[in-house]
């Protein structure tokens, strides 16, 4: 099972904080995890295809879109970083 | 030595355990950033009266990105001791929001240390800033420049 985060103003646009989900195949990359987000949950998910707005962390270290999920993983979608 | 905490922090506190804790140190260099009373949003030629900002961050990560902050900055400069403390939730405007101080043999790894340290922290601790000014609230957006801060210790020593 993924545990999905959501932080910030994404957390807002979503309206989602947290959820789980059952990774569809195992190996999936964090891209095709995001169109399985948006064809699940529809144009509510859209924002989560911007991949200059949105950075991607599994286990709590950033990665590309191209990263393999194996399905046991902390995935955390966020906009860029304003800390400091 | 990695703090991520709602309370204030005191600098003369901070700068002693510094002291105590860097032997043969030839200099210490600090920064501590402040909530700044006015905001301007990149290109859009507009100044907000800031009343205060809630800070976001992601628990866990935080303190993760900013202890391999502090790694990679050892690894790159003769550093002593190091400290970064961040402050997290309802910040109102002239408040003290980040620290970081830097031991060190010399000056020049010292002032390095602590300015790489800042420049990553902006750019890679989670952290997100959440502006309130006046009844309008909105999330403050990164800066093209902070990127570019970081982005040139890539390229120089």
């Amino acid at each position: 099972m993924l545990t999905l985060h959501y932080f910030a103003s994404l957390r807002e646009t979503l309206g989602v904080e947290q959820e789980t989900l059952t990774l569809p195949t195992p190996g999936m990359s964090v891209a095709e995890l995001i169109d399985h987000l948006v064809s699940l949950h529809g144009a509510s998910r859209e924002a989560l295809l911007d991949t200059t707005r949105v950075l991607v962390a599994v286990d709590q270290t950033i990665v590309e879109r191209d990263h393999a999920l194996q399905g046991g993983e902390e995935v955390a979608f966020f906009p860029p970083m304003t800390g400091g | 030595m990695v703090r991520v905490q709602t309370e204030d922090f005191d600098i003369a506190a901070l700068y002693q355990a510094l002291r105590s804790d860097a032997r043969n140190a030839g200099g210490i260099a600090t920064f501590t950033g402040l909530v700044r009373e006015f905001y301007e949003p990149e290109d859009e030629g507009r100044v907000d009266a800031v009343r205060s900002l809630f800070l976001e961050h992601y628990p866990g990560m935080t303190e993760k990105a900013l202890a391999d902050i502090e790694t990679q900055a050892r690894e790159r400069w003769d550093v002593l001791a190091c400290q970064v403390v961040h402050r997290v939730g309802e910040l109102h405007a002239g408040e003290q929001i980040v620290y970081v101080g830097v031991a060190s043999t010399h000056r020049g790894d010292a002032f390095a240390a602590a300015e790489f340290i800042m420049d990553y922290l902006k750019t890679r601790a989670p952290f997100w800033k959440k502006q309130q000014s006046g009844e309008q609230s909105e999330w403050i957006e990164s800066r093209a420049s902070d990127e570019l801060a970081r982005a040139r210790w890539e390229t120089r020593s």
